[in-house]
This record gives C-alpha cells, sequence and structure tokens, in this order.
C-alpha cells in the first residue's frame, strides 16, 4: 500500500514536469513580450540599456501612444469590432430564434446550410468577396460605407463569416429556454416580433454575452479580413496592419522593443476579456471555430 | 389562417441572415468558380477578359511550382496535423487531467492563450524567439551559453516554425475536445482500473483512448481542412518565403497579393476554386458521419 501511493505522486511531478517543458514557447514568447515593453533593448529575455549593461527599464517604447496614426488605427479597430459585435449578436439572434421556435419550410434546409457553412473554410473565398466589394464600390452611396477599402466593408465581411457560429450558438441558447414563458406571451396576443424582443432576447443573457465578447475579442485581432480589404495607409488600417507594416518595413531599422509595446497594447484587453470569460471561451472554442486553425 | 401568418414571419427573422450568406459564402463560391474560367488578371482588368474554359486548371497541372507548392502544404499539413493538432492535443489533454484540477486548468488556460492571442502578435513572438542572438530568445537561451554559433533560425528551419507557430495554436483544440470527452468517461472504469492494477500509462492506453475515437475523428478531419486553407499565420511569418509557400498563400498571393503587382484573379480563383470544391466536399462529410442530422431536427413545440 505504501508503495504504491508513492509513485503516484511522483508520477504527478513528472506530469507537471513534461508540461512546463512543452510549455516554454508559450512561456517564452509572452516574458519576452512583456519583459521588452520595458527595456531599452532586450538581449534574448535580459533587460539591457543602450550600452548593453543589465537595467535599461524605460517608459519610453510607450511613447507611440502620442501618435495619431496609432488612434486612428485603434478607433477603427474599436469600430470594426464593436459593429461587427452588435451585427453578429443581432442577425444571429433573430435567425437562432427563427430556427429554435419556429416551424416553417426549409428550416431543416436553413439548419444544414448553417452546418455545412461552419465547417466551410470561408477563408478560401477571399478572392471573390474582393470582387463583390469591388461591385459595392461602383454603387454611389453605397461604395461609402460598404464598399472596398471602408470599415463597413470590413465590418459586413467580418460579420457574415462568424454568422455560421453564432447562429448555431444562439439556437442552442434559444433551445434551453423553457416554452411556458414565452407560449403565455403568444395566447395573450403577442407578436412573434415582440415576443422575441421583450421575452426572450433578456433570457438568453448568458448568451448574448457569451457572443458578444467572442465576436468582439475576434474582431480586434482580426488582421486577414482588414489586411486583404484596406489598402492601408493613415486611415485605413487597423492595429494589426499597423504593427504588420511595422514589422515588415524594410527601410527603417526595427525597433522590437516598440513593436512588443504595440504588441502588449493590442494584446491586454484581449487579455482582460480572456481573464474573467474563460469558461464560456472554452465551450466556444470546443464549438469549432475556424480560421486561425 | 394564424398557422400560415406564422409561417411567413419565420423568414423575416431569417432575412438579415440570409441576405449575408448569400453575399458572402454562396455568391463567392459562385464567383470564384466562374472567375477560374476566365484569364481575368490586372493586365486584362474588369472589363477585357474572355473566357478560357478549363484553361487555368490546366496550367496548374503543368505550372513549375505546382508539385513543390503540393509538397510543401502536404508537409506542412500533415506534420501540423499529426504532431500538433491531434498528438498534442490528446498529450496536454491526458497530462492535464492526472494533475490536480487547479493545476491541469491553468495549464489549459495556457495552452489557449496562442489561439487568442492576436495572430500578428502571436507571430512577433516567435519572430524573437527565432532571431539570431544578441536578440533571439532561443539563441541566448540555449546556444550562447554553451559556446555554440548562433544565426537567425527562421530562414534556415522555416517549415519547422510554420509548424511550431500554427501548431502552438492548432493544439488546443483538440486539447479542449479531448478533455472534455476524458471528463465524461464515467469514473467507475477510470478507477476500477487503477485498483485493477494497471498504470496510468496503460490506463490511458487500454481505457481512455479506445474511448476517443470519435472525437479524435472529428479533430482530424476538422483540423485537416482548417491547416488546408489557412495561411495567415504563414503570410505574417515567412510570406511564403524559404519553401514555405502553401497551396492556399499561393492562391492568394496570385490574385491578391504580391510584389509584382500582376493580379492573377483567374489563375488565383483556379487554385482556390479547388480548395473550394475539397472544402464543400469534407463539409458534407461532416453533415453527413458526425450526426449532425439529430441536430435539426425540429422543435418541440411550436403550435398555437
Amino acid at each position: 500500500m505504501k508503495n504504491k501511493k508513492q509513485p503516484i505522486e511522483l508520477n504527478k511531478i513528472i506530469i507537471f514536469i513534461v508540461l512546463l517543458i512543452l510549455s516554454i514557447p508559450i512561456i517564452l514568447g509572452y516574458l519576452w513580450l512583456i519583459i521588452s515593453t520595458f527595456a531599452e533593448v532586450t538581449h534574448g529575455l535580459l533587460p539591457v540599456d543602450r550600452n548593453g549593461n543589465f537595467g535599461g527599464f524605460t517608459l519610453e517604447n510607450w511613447n507611440f501612444i502620442f501618435e495619431k496614426e496609432v488612434w486612428l488605427a485603434t478607433w477603427n479597430t474599436l469600430l470594426l469590432a464593436l459593429f461587427m459585435t452588435v451585427g453578429v449578436v443581432a442577425v444571429s439572434s433573430l435567425a437562432g430564434y427563427a430556427l429554435s421556435r419556429i416551424k416553417f419550410n426549409g428550416r431543416k434546409e436553413f439548419l444544414s446550410l448553417t452546418l455545412v457553412l461552419h465547417a466551410f473554410p470561408s477563408i478560401t473565398l477571399l478572392i471573390a468577396i474582393y470582387f463583390v466589394l469591388k461591385f459595392f464600390s461602383g454603387i454611389p452611396v453605397l461604395k461609402l460605407f460598404m464598399g472596398y477599402n471602408t470599415i463597413g466593408g470590413v465590418v459586413l465581411v467580418s460579420l457574415a463569416m462568424q454568422l455560421p457560429l453564432g447562429i448555431w450558438l444562439m439556437k442552442g441558447f434559444f433551445d434551453g429556454v423553457s416554452w411556458d414563458v414565452e407560449r403565455a406571451a403568444l395566447i395573450d396576443g403577442c407578436s412573434r416580433f415582440r415576443t422575441f424582443w421583450n421575452i426572450m432576447f433578456p433570457l438568453v443573457r448568458p448568451g448574448i454575452a457569451a457572443l458578444s465578447i467572442f465576436s468582439f475579442m475576434t474582431g480586434w485581432s482580426s488582421f486577414i479580413i482588414p489586411y486583404t480589404f484596406l489598402s492601408g495607409g493613415a486611415g485605413h488600417e487597423v492595429i494589426s496592419t499597423y504593427l504588420n507594416s511595422m514589422m515588415s518595413s524594410d527601410t527603417i531599422s526595427i525597433n522590437y522593443n516598440l513593436l512588443a509595446a504595440v504588441g502588449l497594447f493590442q494584446l491586454i484587453p484581449i487579455l482582460i476579456f480572456y481573464f474573467f470569460n474563460q469558461n464560456y471561451l472554452m465551450k466556444i472554442f470546443s464549438g469549432g471555430t475556424h480560421g486561425g486553425v | 389562417m394564424r398557422k400560415h401568418k406564422k409561417s411567413n414571419v419565420a423568414y423575416y427573422f431569417l432575412l438579415p441572415a440570409g441576405i449575408l450568406i448569400f453575399l458572402f459564402f454562396f455568391l463567392p463560391v459562385i464567383l470564384t468558380i466562374l472567375i477560374s474560367f476566365t484569364d481575368m488578371s490586372s493586365v486584362t482588368g474588369f472589363s477585357n477578359w474572355s473566357i478560357v474554359g478549363l484553361n487555368n486548371y490546366f496550367k496548374i497541372f503543368v505550372h513549375p511550382d505546382s508539385l513543390h507548392i503540393f509538397g510543401q502544404t502536404m508537409i506542412y499539413v500533415s506534420c501540423t496535423l499529426i504532431f500538433f493538432n491531434v498528438g498534442m492535443g490528446l498529450l496536454i489533454a491526458l497530462l492535464a487531467y492526472h494533475l490536480p484540477k487547479r493545476v491541469g486548468g491553468f495549464f489549459r488556460s495556457l495552452w489557449l492563450l496562442p489561439r487568442i492571442t492576436p495572430a500578428v502578435v502571436y507571430v512577433l513572438m516567435w519572430k524573437m524567439l527565432a532571431a539570431d542572438a544578441p536578440y533571439g530568445v532561443l539563441n541566448e537561451l540555449f546556444r550562447v551559453p554553451f559556446g555554440l554559433p548562433t544565426t537567425n533560425l527562421l530562414p534556415e528551419h522555416a517549415m519547422l516554425f510554420c509548424i511550431l507557430v500554427n501548431g502552438y495554436i492548432g493544439a488546443s483544440f483538440g486539447m479542449i475536445i479531448f478533455s472534455s470527452a476524458i471528463e465524461s468517461i464515467s469514473s467507475d472504469i477510470m478507477t476500477s482500473s487503477l485498483v485493477d492494477g494497471a498504470g496510468i500509462f496503460d490506463r490511458a492506453r487500454y481505457i481512455i483512448i479506445p474511448q476517443l475515437r470519435w472525437p479524435l475523428l472529428f479533430v482530424t478531419t476538422y483540423q485537416t481542412l482548417s491547416l488546408l486553407t489557412s495561411f495567415e499565420s504563414i503570410m505574417v511569418l515567412t510570406d511564403g518565403n524559404f519553401g514555405t509557400e502553401v497551396w492556399s498563400l499561393w492562391s492568394y498571393h496570385k490574385a491578391l497579393n504580391n510584389y509584382y503587382g500582376n493580379f492573377q484573379y483567374g489563375f488565383g480563383s483556379a487554385l482556390s476554386g479547388l480548395l473550394v470544391v475539397v472544402g464543400i466536399v469534407f463539409a458534407i462529410i461532416y453533415l453527413k458521419y458526425f450526426k449532425f442530422g439529430e441536430l435539426v431536427k425540429e422543435p418541440l413545440i411550436d403550435e398555437i
């Protein structure tokens, strides 16, 4: 008996160490980012000053905060994330409600379609979507807020790509609400839309919260869609594309510590959301997001 | 009367979703196929193009780069899938399961970080891990102290880094699915096997893994498709240099983004058209084999 207990404890320590070793790249990557943000230069993980001596702690990497360009990019990122979130939640909960509660012709087909699209890699459609946005750009008023090279266009594309997940998620949440309240409202003569808006919508608040947080994080981090459909340059950048252009610029010598600061700047809201909502997010991720592998 | 009204109201609820799905899924699928039958490029512009039938597909077949890029894609997809999305995902799930709940949970959260980190920031971290001394973290920690020569590791082992970068994102998907599958195995079987004298290795081998057959199959097929089509982190990491151009990135480069400014929409669409077809086939397979049919059953009560 005695012998049996000890190896199990030892096993646990070995397992812990193996997990730690496997996690090294993640840990090192994050350490580098955080240390570099506050150092003049970083050698490996060691903060040093310009002469290579240990030390050199500074906040000067954060001076970018005073540049207008960064705030333009941040503003655009915020617009993208917010409008996309509102759009995804609105459109998905409308559709999710109908799919969960109303019987209609084509319901089964629409649901299957949602599922197929959920599995379908929408990233392969970027070339064709470019043509769709170019087409919007040719329409007089529309071109200002949903054409190529507008934040609106990027919002629409990002929104659409989230829909298969969003609809499926919201349908699940509506499925979980008891039918009694709704039936009472409908019998009293409440219209479907009022029932949805006044009664059901408040009841699926947890689902809305989960989907909002997820959409906001997706919009805030997104790179490939804004990179493809915004031309770049002043006013047409989000933080991701701004950071990417700093990273790949050949002309000026790259200041890695500045990159780290901008990176952390983009990362902080994500980490805050993640810290408080891990359980929600774990569930959504296992529901299968696509893209990003 | 009322029933009739009710069946119409559903369509209003679905209208916004329907329009968006039409504009950004349906139409693009059709457009991809149609454009792939034309010679549209920045030379022809959007008006002077002509229909060339299957010519673009024939061009892919004889293109000098096709075989090489196809090979790179296969290496990238299979290595990432086997060693990370499935292998590492399973390993982390198994190991974390054997630790106290809080410690296991900590590692699971840690492994989800790469997935939630904005792609550009995440790739920046990897670039700095790989960079040459004195900046590069790996060189400074593991080579300099031993007096080994240092170099920028990224160009030398570009494909390895592409696999690592995507693998560390991809592992978390399998990890979450496998973790919840392991948790759901009845605790009777789990404890009784240990009481019967199986070690935790034997238990993993003979009790846990056989129960994970469906999750394993699901993760494998789902992630194959993701890996085949996603190229975001490779683009930021190497932009396809050093032998890391994969099929999806090739199509993106040809049609939307290259140094020469010669965008070959037709040829690019043909390249991604092949991926679209693969995507549709995979998606239909999921629908058939992963019991999605049960998920679409009728709503229970709906008769007022």
